[in-house]
Order: structure tokens, then C-alpha cells, then sequence
């Protein structure tokens, strides 16, 4: 059942159009509902050759030596192509917008840090092929200690997972070993409040589940160009991440999608056009390079899973009055895109209310495990459940109404936002009010009287005075792994050679909140004193600071 | 066993676009001579409806029926540059850039039209049929596809346009996190009643009523089928998937969908959905992006129902029976917290 309420914001929309508005049948509908619809996979060529890849059973190993003859000799193998067949065998997805390191290797045939990465690929007439092939590749392996718990990885111990990564966490902007949020003096609202709120929440890591699979499948064209028909979410993204890696000029390749069976962020990555190009390119064929579905499970990059500390200061008539966030964004072995999910969650938080008081650190922390990568709500919606659940906990311990509580801290126009601007076009306050009124879940007849147009009062749209401080700063010498994460309760990391986890472990006892380091704290006058005085409404907007480095926080050097 | 009645509560915003903006997408339109018009893009159509939703807001900035535009995506030869579908950017960056292409179109078309009917083109409308005419004269009009034809035939016009939308790239404070995310904001608020057994810990989502602000439901059908999709998405989210069951142990991994748990056809819950629209300033005809942020508030709301049905705080996700169980077991029995 939907139903449109036109009653609400109607004095802003002209609902009098044509097209707009109207429930039209889909472009595409009739191909896809007869089965006609190309996706990539349709696109078959006579004499197509299958690539499979040889992946890694160690979470983390150096490579001492790899023997291809035995598989060489295999029915139906037309070539192995190794790291060295790869011009530009490291990448980083958003190099292609001049942001991040080159982490990632193509092929990784040095060193693995994950269950799965592929290591070499076999092109073969058949899938079946490929497979009898790797399996009859030798490769000597050095087990490394491996780290997979994201805490455990920024102690100064952890295996290094990534060595363009010091202290396996992402530099921001050159300067610190997590991304800062600060807005306010959080812990001077913690002393004087009537309730201290905390705990700890993690979202799993989740499978994007397509049902078609991630895939490309490339061909020679004529005129020295190669056709790729691909289940990308981004055509342009993965043929100037093949251009790259491949180091040919970008009008060589000519891609062709469009149509695909769902993607829901996991058909970013690019990582079978280059490939099933290079396939091409080395046997003269069309060569397909497609994910079965246990490694579209397992070896595709998944959400990753997100670990939140959340405290916050609360008074009795529910008001927010601080909320200090610690979050490690687990991101298995290589960047992808989730250094740049991060800045998103950063300028998010605190949620769709109004605290006066806000910080936030935000690590993006390697282990060894599949790199995680885009899924729906990329950077939102790990931190919006527990911010979510947060909000009901204090709820209960306050014993209010959740959905009151929530109307009391609502973000409304006018309001100034923890990243420094201001809230339009806000909607959060009439949403509560529908969908209270549609479940039947009461509310007070002033809640139902609230409006998101009446924000922006008093200390609401000020900017407060900030306490900054320079905690997991990096370079001048100091290593970002000398840099204690803000946790301390966590044992020093001990490589677990055999961990059983056969039966789920009882909660172990866990540090609710991180404490944070009180070193090098220092107020900043970001803003002038008198900000936080609620009568001033004369304050000058602060002006920009000076320009930084990049969205992902380091520029390619 | 007994069967306990949780309720729970969430409301989220969602940010719009690639969120500290430097990622263009361009359009480009063009006629034939009968007036029937192509939109070439290179952005993908994964369901959501990109091709179907850009079709409509070219004819509706072009003036013309659905019918007359078709969209094709996506070829790189013959489409100009686009980010790519994520990060909620479809509909609001690329149909910007529809909008821009398809004004530039539709301005060659009226200045044919003007040419033919020997008027100011300022002087004309288009009526959304096929039809250009004066503005209080609909007996002075031509149709859009003889506009185009002498347009190409006779005054050697081409009828296109070219669009791009992009924000520009935004800095970030590293002391501070100061920055300019986005542009805009969906958002939603939703409530969950559902029922967990004390006895097997299983959890029965019964029902779900929700409000979604979408800025303008550009196509009301495609809304719909997002937000029930996403409903599902959100519930399998919060009470099944998971690739690392064990995280962050790496062992028994599911392989496929026997061991990947989702929900099927017959745990499709129930949703009673509003839609507001409040119009973004900068989105098309105020459009904002329901695709992505429609799972976000099912997630803790759930918890937070099964919270209020059992006294049970789960954190960590999925909320398998086996952690209601253990819960259960911890607090000495089930506590209901009695329903709102």
C-alpha cells in the first residue's frame, strides 16, 4: 500500500506536469519481462575462451615461488598470465578522480593478504579447464601472521596487511591516521550531564547478491580495438581503470553495458574488464572472465563490516547534548572505495539531529580480508543503526516516548550541521509525525504541531567553540603505527595460528566506549568565543579553511 | 513458547550524490527529423530504472510525449562520459544533466517553430502532445515534429543539446571535518511490529508502516518498487545475511544461496508506505534518490522492536535467534517492555 501525501510541503512543489509524476511503464520492461534484454553474457563469440583465476588459501603469505609448467601442458589451456603480464600491476580505484595511493595489485604474485586474492589466471576453452589447470599450479607459500579483527590491526604489533598502508590505516588528508569530525566541546558536555549513554555496535559484513553476476567478456575489434561488453555500474570507471592498468590509450577500448541484473554497489570494482581484455589481448580471442557465485560471496568485495562507539551526554528532558562517535570501518586488504565512504560517514554524523556538541575518529583500518567495497547506503547504513538503536536506548533509560525523544533533537532548517553548514530542505520532522500517525503510535499534540521550517534559532544555528587536537597525527618522522588507536583495553595482538570458532563465542567483555587519548589537546578558536552564548546571532560564518589535500586525503603523488 | 509483540521505531536522512561532489555526468539529445528524440547517456540501468526515469525528464523539459524519447545507455563510443550508477547519483546527477541537454534541444526546436510561425520564440509553449503553439493562441501552432523536420530540412538546424552536471569538488578540514557534502537530503522514519518466539528465538516481521521524502517521486511505480525492495533488503539485513557469520573469524563462510540466508517470498512484510515530497532545490523537478537510503531505517528498527518485545539488546547484526536466545538466557527470561 502507498499512498503520496500532496497536503505536506504543497505551497513547494507545482504537481501540474506532463511526464513527471507519472507511473510509466518502464523503457525496458518488455525485454526483460520476454527474456530478450542483452546483459553482458549474451553477447557470445565463437571459439570464447574462459578465464579463472588462482586465489589464495592463506589469509596472509609471501610467495616464494610459483611452478605453471605442470598446468602449461593441461587440455584446452591457451595461456597463464601472471603480475608481470600486467603494464600497471597496482591500482586504486579512485586514482581515475586523482585521489589515494595505488594499493592493489592486478595480479598478486609477491605477496597475498587475503583468503582469495587472486594470485595468476588461466585462459582456457572451457571453465572446467582452467580449473584442472590451477589445480595442477605449484606455489610455495611463507605464511605470514595475519590480523582480522580491526582494533587488533592498528595495534603496533599487527602484521602490516598492505605496505602502501604504514600502521594499516588510510592517511587522511597527509596529516592523520583517521578522519576527524569536531564540533564543539563534547567532553565539557559529558561533565554536566544528566545521563552518560555508550555502547558498542557492529554491522556484519553482507553479500550484495546480484543475481547476475559480476563479468566481462572481451573481443577483438576491428581497427586495433578491443570490445568489452561488461556488468559495470560505472562504464567509464572500469574502462579508464582497464586503460590504466593495461597502459593503452582509452579510445583502443570500446565498452558496452548498460542492461545489468542488479549491481546494489558490487559491480564498481572493474576488476574482470582488465582481465578479460588482457586475455584478449594475449591469445587473440574473445575471453570471458565471469564470477561464479562463491566468489561472487566470497572472493567479491562485500560491505564491510563497521564497528561504532557511540557515547553520548543526555539530560533528563531528553535533549542531546554531545555525542562522541569512534568508528573502524574494516575494509579488508586493499582501499577500493571505502576511504572515500569514510568523509561520507564523516559528514553525516551525528544523524539527523542537532548536538551541540559533536566528534567523531574514523579509522579505515586494513586486515587480511576480502577488500570491502560499495553496497546500498555506502557509509550510512552501519553508523545509522546504531545511531538508530543509540537513540532508543536513551529513550529507555529515560523512559520517554523513542519517537519524542527523536522530535526534541530533529535536525530542521536553519540548523547548523557538525560539518559547519547549514540544514535545508529538512524533512525528518513531518516523516516522524506520518509515520506515527499511520502505526497508530501516539505522540504528544506538540510533537504534532513541530515543523521542519522552524529551526535555525538561537544557539541552533551557530557554530560552536571547538576543542581540536592533533591525536593520531602522521609524517615528521612518526610512524602512524606509534600512534595508539583510541583503545586500550584490547590486549596487544597475538597472532592466533588456529583459531576455533566452531561454536560462536560467548560476548567477550568489551571496552564500551574507547577511551580517547588526552594528549595534545588543544582549544582552537575555530569560531569567536561568544558562539556559544545562545543570545548571539551576529556570529560570523567562519571562513574556509585553508584548502586540504583531497575527498580520499591524499593526493597521487 | 510463547510468542512476544515488539514494536520499534527509526528515522534516518540519506545524502544525495557522490558526497563531496566532483563527479560529472553528461546527456547528450538529439532529434531526427520526425521529431522523435534519443537520449544518449552512458549510465547504467540496474533495475532502479535509470533509462526509464531520464526518458521522462527529457520529454517533460523537451515538451513532447514519453513516446517521442527514447534512451540509450551504455555505449562508450556513443556515450558521453557519466561517474557511473552509485552513491545515489543517478537520478539527481544525471537527470541535471538531461534537463541542461534537453533545454538546449528544445530551444533549437522553438526557434524552428518560431522561424515557421513567424513569432518571437519566447512566444511559445509547447503542450506536452506533440504541439507548439502561441502562448493564448493554440490556433497558431505547429507540431514538434514538423518543427524538427524544417528544422533539419529547410533551416539547416541541428535539433541537440548537450548537458553536464557536476558539483564541484568539495575540501575537508582534517582538524575539523568542515565540509560541504552534499546538496540534499531524502529522508525517512519508519515502524516495525513484529513477534519473536522465546523458545527458538525466530523473529516473524509482521508488519511496517514508514514515510519516505523523496524530494518529488519522479516516477510514483519506480518509488514504489525501491522502497518495498528495500523494505526487503533491510529485513534480510537485519535478521539473516551475513558473509562472515563468525566475524571476524573468516570460518563457514556461505558459498551460495543454500547457506545464504535471505528471506524468501513468504516473509515479505506487509509495509504501508507514505511518500512525502519536498522538492530539493537543486534536484530534477526537486528529485532526490529513494534507491539507496530505503533499507537504512529497517535495520534498527527491528532491533529496536525486538528490544521492546523481548528486552533483548542486540548490537551486533544479524539478530540471529541464537543471540536472542543467548540473551534470553542472560537476563533470566524474556522481558517484554510492553508495546507503545
Amino acid at each position: 500500500m502507498i499512498e503520496f501525501r500532496k497536503d505536506i510541503f504543497a505551497d513547494e512543489r507545482d504537481d501540474n506536469l506532463n511526464e513527471i509524476g507519472k507511473p510509466t511503464r518502464r523503457q525496458d520492461i518488455l525485454g526483460h519481462v520476454t527474456g530478450r534484454s542483452p546483459f553482458y553474457d549474451d553477447h557470445q563469440f565463437e571459439g570464447l575462451l574462459h578465464l579463472k583465476c588462482l586465489r589464495s588459501p592463506h589469509h596472509h603469505a609471501r610467495i616464494r615461488s610459483i611452478d605453471t609448467k605442470p598446468a602449461e601442458q593441461m587440455p584446452g589451456v591457451h595461456r597463464i598470465i601472471q603480475g608481470s603480464d600486467v603494464k600497471v600491476n597496482l591500482n586504486t580505484l579512485l586514482s581515475l578522480m586523482n585521489f589515494g595511493e595505488d594499493d592493489e595489485p592486478v595480479l598478486s604474485d609477491k605477496k597475498v593478504s587475503y583468503v582469495g586474492e587472486p594470485i595468476l589466471a588461466v585462459v582456457a576453452e572451457t571453465e572446467r579447464q582452467a580449473f584442472d589447470a590451477i589445480a595442477k599450479i605449484r606455489v610455495d607459500y611463507e605464511v605470514l601472521p595475519h590480523v582480522l579483527d580491526p582494533e587488533e590491526a592498528l595495534q603496533p604489533n599487527a602484521p602490516l596487511v598492505n605496505e602502501t598502508m604504514p600502521g594499516n590505516a588510510f592517511p587522511y588528508h597527509e596529516k592523520y591516521n583517521h578522519q576527524k569530525l569536531r564540533f564543539g566541546d563534547v567532553e565539557a558536555a559529558f561533565a554536566q550531564a544528566d545521563h552518560i549513554v555508550e555502547d558498542r555496535y557492529q554491522m556484519s559484513p553482507i553479500e550484495q547478491a546480484p543475481i547476475e553476476m559480476c563479468g566481462a567478456i572481451a573481443a577483438p575489434e576491428t581497427n586495433d580495438r578491443f570490445v568489452c561488453y561488461t556488468s559495470t555500474q560505472a562504464l567509464f570507471f572500469s574502462l579508464g581503470t582497464a586503460a590504466k592498468v593495461l597502459d593503452v590509450p582509452s579510445n583502443r577500448l570500446h565498452f558496452i553495458g548498460g542492461t545489468v541484473g542488479g549491481g546494489f554497489g558490487g559491480k564498481v570494482d572493474s576488476l574482470h574488464e582488465p582481465l578479460a581484455i588482457l586475455g584478449c589481448m594475449l591469445t587473440g580471442r574473445a575471453v570471458r572472465y565471469a564470477f561464479d557465485r562463491q566468489e561472487e560471496m566470497q572472493v567479491g568485495a562485500p560491505r564491510g563490516a563497521e564497528r561504532w562507539y557511540i557515547k553520548d551526554a543526555v539530560m533528563n528532558d531528553g535533549r542531546i547534548t554531545a555525542r562522541k562517535f569512534t568508528g573502524y570501518f574494516d575494509v579488508g586488504a586493499y582501499t577500493r572505495l571505502s576511504s572515500y565512504a569514510i568523509i561520507k560517514a564523516a559528514g553525516h554524523l551525528p544523524g539527523p539531529y542537532t548536538i551541540p556538541n559533536v566528534y567523531a575518529d574514523i579509522y579505515c583500518v586494513y586486515t587480511n580480508r576480502t577488500p570491502a567495497t560499495a553496497m546500498r547506503g555506502f557509509g550510512i547504513t552501519g553508523v545509522d543503526f546504531a545511531i538508530e538503536s543509540h537513540m532508543d536506548q536513551i529513550a529507555h533509560k529515560l523512559g520517554m516516548n523513542p519517537i519524542e525523544l527523536r522530535l526534541i533533537n530533529s535536525y530542521m532548517d536553519g540548523d547548523m550541521k557538525a560539518h559547519r553548514r547549514e540544514a535545508k530542505n529538512t524533512a525528518l520532522v513531518e516523516c516522524m509525525q506520518v509515520a506515527a500517525e499511520k502505526s497508530g503510535w501516539n505522540i504528544a499534540p506538540d510533537f504534532k504541531a513541530m515543523s521542519s521550517h522552524n529551526g535555525g534559532e538561537g544557539w541552533r544555528s551557530e557554530i560552536p567553540h571547538t576543542v581540536t587536537d592533533t591525536n593520531g597525527q602522521i609524517g615528521n618522522g612518526v610512524p602512524a603505527s606509534t600512534v595508539r588507536p583510541a583503545t586500550t583495553s584490547i590486549p596487544a595482538y597475538v597472532p592466533s595460528q588456529n583459531p576455533s570458532y566452531a561454536a560462536p563465542p560467548a560476548q567477550p567483555a568489551r571496552p564500551v566506549s574507547p577511551p580517547t587519548p588526552q594528549s595534545n589537546v588543544q582549544a582552537t578558536p575555530t569560531a569567536p568565543p561568544q558562539a556559544s552564548a545562545p543570545a548571539s546571532s551576529s556570529t560570523p560564518k567562519r571562513p574556509r579553511v585553508s584548502r586540504f589535500s583531497s575527498i580520499s586525503g591524499t593526493r597521487r603523488r | 513458547m510463547t510468542m512476544h509483540s515488539g514494536r520499534g521505531f527509526a528515522a534516518i536522512n540519506y545524502p544525495i550524490g557522490m558526497n563531496l561532489g566532483g563527479d560529472p555526468s553528461q546527456a547528450l539529445v538529439h532529434s531526427n527529423p520526425d521529431g522523435k528524440f534519443t537520449v544518449a547517456l552512458s549510465s547504467i540501468d540496474l533495475g532502479q530504472g535509470m533509462k526509464s526515469v531520464t526518458r521522462q525528464i527529457a520529454a517533460e523539459t523537451l515538451g513532447i510525449p514519453v513516446a517521442d524519447v527514447y534512451v540509450d545507455t551504455a555505449d562508450s563510443d556513443t556515450g558521453p562520459h557519466c561517474m557511473g550508477s552509485f552513491a545515489s547519483r543517478g537520478t539527481h546527477r544525471v537527470g541535471n544533466a538531461v534537463i541542461e541537454a534537453a533545454t538546449e534541444a528544445r530551444g533549437v526546436m522553438l526557434e524552428a517553430a518560431a522561424e515557421e510561425l513567424e513569432v518571437n520564440p519566447e512566444d511559445l509553449v509547447t503542450d506536452g502532445k506533440g504541439n507548439i503553439h502561441v502562448r493564448g493562441a493554440p490556433s497558431r501552432s505547429i507540431t514538434t515534429a514538423e518543427a524538427c523536420g524544417v528544422a533539419q530540412f529547410q533551416q539547416g538546424k541541428t535539433v541537440s543539446g548537450r548537458g553536464i552536471f557536476l558539483i564541484p569538488l568539495s575540501d575537508v578540514d582534517p582538524d575539523t571535518g568542515e565540509m560541504t557534502p552534499v546538496s540534499c537530503f531524502a529522508h525517512a522514519a519508519l515502524v516495525v511490529d513484529l513477534e519473536v518466539d522465546d523458545m527458538t528465538g525466530e523473529v516473524t516481521v509482521l508488519k511496517m508502516n514508514s514515510a519516505y521524502e523523496v524530494g518529488r517521486a519522479l516516477n510514483p511505480r519506480l518509488v514504489e518498487q525501491q522502497l518495498i525492495g528495500g523494505a526487503w533488503m533491510g529485513v534480510s539485513h537485519a535478521l539473516y545475511e551475513t558473509t562472515e557469520p563468525y566475524y571476524p573469524d573468516r570460518s563457514h563462510g556461505p558459498q551460495d544461496f543454500g547457506s545464504y540466508i535471505m528471506p524468501g517470498p513468504g516473509e515479505v512484510v506487509p509495509h504501508d508506505i507514505a511518500i512525502l515530497e519536498r522538492p530539493a532545490p537543486d534536484g530534477p523537478f526537486g528529485g532526490k534518490g529513494p534507491g539507496e537510503m530505503c533499507a537504512n531505517p529497517v535495520l534498527p528498527a527491528v532491533a529496536n522492536a525486538v528490544f521492546n518485545a523481548v528486552g533483548v539488546r542486540i548490537t551486533d547484526l544479524p539478530i540471529t535467534p541464537e543471540k536472542i536466545l543467548r540473551g534470553i538466557k542472560a537476563n533470566g527470561g524474556a522481558q517484554p517492555q510492553g508495546i507503545v
